[in-house]
C-alpha cells in the first residue's frame, strides 16, 4: 500500500480549527460539568431526601446510558425545548456539560466525602451556615483532594468529544475525517489525529501525576 | 443568672438513652469541670449547648436562648460560645492567621485588617505570634491545641466550652495547653471544661460536675469533690483517675 503524507501539511489549517473546536468544548464541559457536577455532589449528600433522590437519578441515568446516544437524543430534543435549531456545535457543548456533570458529580462526592466530620463541627461551633462551611472549608479541601481525578476524567472527556463528528461537527476528528474522505487519505489522516490525542492525553496524564504529589494536602 | 441552664434534658442515640434528665446550670463567669468515666455521656453533653448535637427533650439556655427552640437563631449563638475539640480541628488547608481570621471575617464581617490584628494580639496571648504563616500540619499537637483556643476566642465568645482538650496530646503537651486555659478562666469568661486533669480542676474551677451512665450525680466545688465524694462510683471514678497506674 502506498501512504501519501504530503497532503497533512495543506490540512494542517483545518486540522488547527477543528483542534480549536475540540479544545474548547473540552474546556467548557469541564467546567460547567465540574460546577453543575459540584452542585449535584451537595444534592446528592444531602439529607433532603427528594433533592438527593434527583441527583442521584440524574446520574444512574447518564452513567447507564451510551455517549453517542445522548449526543443524537439531545441534538433531537434541544431544539424542541428552546423552540428553534441549534445547530450541531452548540448541541454538543450542551450535552457534554450536562452528561459529564454526572461524572465529575461522583468525584466531587468521593471528594467532599473525604473531608472529615470534625472539620463541618468546627464551622458550625464558629456560626457558619451550611453554605459557609461547603464555600470555605468542605469544597476547597475536597477539591484539592480529588483535582487528579477532575483531571484524568477532563482526559476521557477530550478523546470522548471526537464523538461530535456523528453530529457532522467539526472538532479535531470531524475534520480530519472530511479531509481524508476528500482527499482519499483516510489511513493518514486517521494516525495522525490519533498521534494528536496521544500526545496531549499522554502529557496531560503525565501532568496529573506530578500534580498529584504536589498538591495533596498534607494532614 | 445563669448563662447555661439545662432543664430536665434528655437525649437517646436510637434505643440508647445516653443524657438522663439532666438539669444544670452555670453562671456567668464560672469555670465548672465536667469528668466522669469514659461512655458516660460527656462529649454529648457539651455538645448539646450549641446544638452540634440536638437533644430529644429537655430544654437548654444559652445566653437566654432556648437553643432547642427552632426559632433561636443557631448559627448567631454558635458565634457567641467558642468551641476546642479534642482533636483540634483546625482547617488543613489554611494558615494558622486564616484558620483565626476566617470566621471573624465571614460570620462577624470585620475588615480583614482588623481580624488579623485582632489575631496576632491572641496568638501573642497563646505564645505563638512567630507561628502566624505556618500550616497546622507544621504544628505539633500542642500548638495546634493553643490555635484552635484563639481561633476560637477570636469570636470573642460569651462562653468557651472544651471537649477533652489536652486527652489527644503527648504528655509533655499537655501543660501548654492547660497553662493557656488557666490564663483564659483567671480572664472571667465562662468556661466549660470536660477533662480528666484533676490539677486544672483543683486551680481554677469553680465546680465539679460528675456524670455517670448519662446522670449527674455529684456537683462540688474540686475541694468537696476530691476530698469527700458522696457516691461510691465517684469514689471509684477518682481512685482510678488518680491512680499512679494512670
Ligand atoms: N453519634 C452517636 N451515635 C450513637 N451512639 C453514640 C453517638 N455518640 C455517642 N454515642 C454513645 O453515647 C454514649 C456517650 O458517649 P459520649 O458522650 O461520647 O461519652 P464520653 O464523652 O463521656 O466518653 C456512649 O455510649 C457512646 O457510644
Ligand atoms: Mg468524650
Amino acid at each position: 500500500m502506498q501512504l501519501d503524507w504530503s497532503s497533512i501539511p495543506r490540512a494542517s489549517n483545518a486540522l488547527w480549527e477543528g483542534f480549536q473546536f475540540s479544545i474548547s468544548l473540552t474546556a467548557f464541559a469541564a467546567l460547567a460539568g465540574i460546577i453543575l457536577g459540584t452542585l449535584l455532589a451537595m444534592a446528592r449528600l444531602s439529607s433532603i431526601k427528594p433533592l438527593s433522590m434527583i441527583a442521584s437519578g440524574y446520574v444512574n441515568i447518564f452513567r447507564s446510558t451510551p455517549l453517542v446516544i445522548v449526543i443524537y437524543w439531545f441534538y433531537v430534543v434541544l431544539p424542541f425545548i428552546i423552540g428553534r435549531p441549534i445547530g450541531a456545535e452548540h448541541s454538543a457543548y450542551v450535552t457534554f456539560a450536562i452528561f459529564e456533570a454526572a461524572y465529575f458529580c461522583e468525584i466531587m462526592r468521593a471528594g467532599i466525602q473525604s473531608i472529615p466530620k470534625g472539620q463541618v463541627y468546627a464551622g458550625s461551633a464558629l456560626g457558619f451556615t451550611y453554605g459557609q462551611n461547603m464555600r470555605y472549608i468542605i469544597l476547597p479541601q475536597a477539591f484539592r483532594n480529588v483535582v487528579p481525578l477532575l483531571l484524568t476524567q477532563t482526559i476521557i472527556l477530550f478523546q470522548d468529544t471526537s464523538l461530535v463528528y456523528v453530529l457532522g461537527a467539526t472538532d479535531l476528528f470531524g475534520a480530519a475525517d472530511k479531509i481524508a474522505h476528500r482527499d482519499n487519505t483516510l489511513l493518514e489522516m486517521y494516525v495522525t489525529v490519533a498521534v494528536i490525542y496521544f500526545v496531549i492525553s499522554f502529557f496531560l496524564s503525565r501532568l496529573v501525576k506530578h500534580l498529584h504529589s504536589k498538591i495533596a494536602i498534607i494532614r | 443568672m445563669s448563662i447555661i441552664r439545662f432543664v430536665n434534658v434528655n437525649k437517646w442515640f436510637k434505643q440508647l438513652h445516653v443524657l438522663k434528665n439532666v438539669s444544670l446550670e452555670i453562671a456567668q463567669g464560672e469555670v465548672v469541670v465536667v469528668c466522669g468515666p469514659s461512655g458516660s455521656g460527656k462529649s454529648t453533653l457539651i455538645r448539646t449547648v450549641n446544638q452540634l448535637e440536638p437533644i430529644s427533650d429537655g430544654e437548654i439556655w444559652v445566653i437566654d436562648q432556648n437553643v432547642a427552640d427552632h426559632r433561636t437563631d443557631i448559627n448567631a449563638l454558635r458565634a457567641d460560645v467558642g468551641f476546642v475539640f479534642q482533636h483540634f480541628n483546625l482547617y488543613p488547608h489554611l494558615s494558622v492567621l486564616d484558620n483565626i481570621t476566617l470566621a471573624p471575617i465571614k460570620v462577624r464581617k470585620q475588615s480583614r485588617e482588623a481580624a488579623e490584628q485582632k489575631a496576632v494580639q491572641l496568638l501573642e496571648r497563646v505564645g505563638l505570634a512567630h507561628k502566624k504563616d505556618a500550616f497546622p500540619s507544621q504544628l505539633s499537637g500542642g500548638q495546634q491545641q493553643r490555635v484552635a483556643i484563639a481561633r476560637g476566642l477570636a469570636m470573642e465568645p460569651k462562653i468557651m466550652l472544651f471537649d477533652e482538650p489536652t486527652s489527644a496530646l503527648d504528655p509533655e503537651m499537655i501543660g501548654e495547653v492547660l497553662q493557656v486555659m488557666k490564663d483564659l478562666a483567671l480572664s472571667g469568661i465562662t468556661m466549660m471544661v470536660v477533662t480528666h486533669e484533676m490539677g486544672f480542676a483543683r486551680e481554677v474551677a469553680h465546680r465539679v460536675v460528675f456524670l455517670d451512665h448519662g446522670e449527674v450525680l455529684e456537683q462540688a466545688t474540686p475541694a468537696e469533690f476530691f476530698s469527700a465524694p458522696k457516691t461510691d462510683r465517684a469514689k471509684q471514678f477518682l481512685k482510678q483517675i488518680l491512680s499512679p497506674m494512670h
